[in-house]
């Protein structure tokens, strides 16, 4: 099998949208399923009540990456045909500390506003309204931030790169992560639920 | 009474306007395993994970390349994503998030989930919420373009093949999240 199946031609552009939609459609499917649609959901994980976005967000990167460790070890995806992001670190950790504290304000991420605004939530369809007012008003302040996004290009970069282990020992790391996550995620909920209603059962 | 405060299932109020009661939620494993799947169907297909913020940055693109083209072409952010064959908005991420709408409105639907109604805490008004959506998605839009992507682009698709810069960039965003969550709990408690 030679997959990437676009990257070896296996279909044009013009399908590949095609393929876009498709893809979408199941990606707004389970983030409605998973209740990603709704910001009281979404916003509980940072009350510690409802831990649903760290064990969604897990399992499907355990999912994905354990899928594309094995098709990979089969010889079958070439895993260098996959698109990486480089990595700009001043700007992944200012990126990143500015969407975490954006979440809280806003409720959704633009992926979850989709979602959202799809199922009819008035609050859904304003973020995507701030989300697009803020990208043009990045827009108009690009020449200022020019210099900051250039800054601290490390090229393209994996984890076991950094750590200076093979692909495996990562993965491996990655799933305890998941697990011990899960496990920890799960006993916060319970004892929230018992802090909040003292003798009633930790849902 | 806590517990009213803590149900982030569907408003109860959106249950009296229909014959059908909203459905519970997934479980969270099974919706990750299953978003899991999508996200590897998208590498092992394109080649490429999944996203949402640059389908903003193409629909911007295309709006200001129609009132002020010069301009556009001008901006080195913007010239990226007009810079396709064709018309700005025949981008793939476009159509996946075209696609997402379409799904999470098909899923909503046949689990009797949509309502036209304002997520928030019950201690917070509408207009407090409304504004801060607002400015919630207007400081995210920063995050991602400083971020070269958004939770999905950069944690999840990077997260799953172990991308340096988004497992730094997630770490982040849920520090910043955690970090900022007293400051805006009277929105959501």
């Amino acid at each position: 099998m030679n997959l990437p199946l676009y990257k070896f031609g296996a279909f044009g552009d013009e399908a590949s949208l095609v393929v876009a939609f498709v893809i979408g459609i199941g990606f707004g499917w389970f983030l409605e399923r998973a209740g990603f649609g709704n910001a009281r959901k979404l916003m509980a994980q940072f009350y510690l009540t409802d831990m649903a976005v760290f064990k969604v967000m897990f399992s499907a990167v355990v999912t994905a990456l354990l899928g594309v460790t094995y098709l990979a070890w089969a010889g079958w995806l070439d895993l260098s045909l996959v698109y990486y992001v480089p990595t700009y670190w001043i700007t992944a950790i200012l990126g990143g500390l500015l969407m975490g504290v954006g979440f809280v304000i806003g409720g959704y991420c633009p992926g979850t506003s989709v979602a959202s605004m799809a199922t009819g939530r008035i609050d859904g369809l304003v973020y995507v309204a701030g989300f697009a007012a803020g990208t043009l008003g990045f827009v108009l302040g690009y020449p200022l931030f020019k210099e900051l996004l250039a800054m601290g290009d490390l090229g393209v970069l994996t984890l076991p790169e950094v750590a200076g282990v093979r692909w495996g020992i990562v993965v491996f790391g990655v799933v305890l992560l998941a697990i011990g996550g899960f496990a920890g995620a799960t006993w916060v909920e319970k004892w929230m639920a018992a802090r909040a209603e003292p003798g009633a059962s930790a849902e | 009474m806590a517990s009213t405060t803590h149900d982030v299932s569907p408003p109860a109020g959106a249950a009296h306007e229909r014959t059908h009661e909203p459905r519970p939620y997934a479980n969270p494993y099974l919706a990750g395993i299953g978003l899991g799947l999508v996200l590897l169907a998208a590498f092992v297909f394109m080649g490429r994970g999944l996203g949402a913020s640059g389908a903003f940055n193409s629909t911007i693109a295309w709006l200001v390349s129609l009132v002020a083209p010069g301009y556009a072409a001008s901006n080195e952010f913007l010239a990226r994503y007009l810079d396709v064959p064709g018309h700005p908005l025949k981008a793939w991420l476009v159509f996946e998030v075209l696609g997402v709408f379409t799904g999470a409105l098909l899923s909503g639907v046949l689990a009797h989930r949509m309502s036209r109604t304002v997520e928030k805490g019950p201690g917070a008004s509408v207009a407090l919420r409304l504004g801060l959506a607002f400015l919630g998605g207007f400081l995210m839009a920063f995050g991602a373009a400083l971020g070269r992507g958004c939770t999905s682009g950069q944690a999840l698709t990077g997260g799953a093949i172990l991308n340096a810069g988004s497992w730094i960039f997630m770490t982040c965003f849920f520090g910043g999240a955690y970090g900022a969550a007293w400051f805006v709990r009277r929105q959501w408690r």
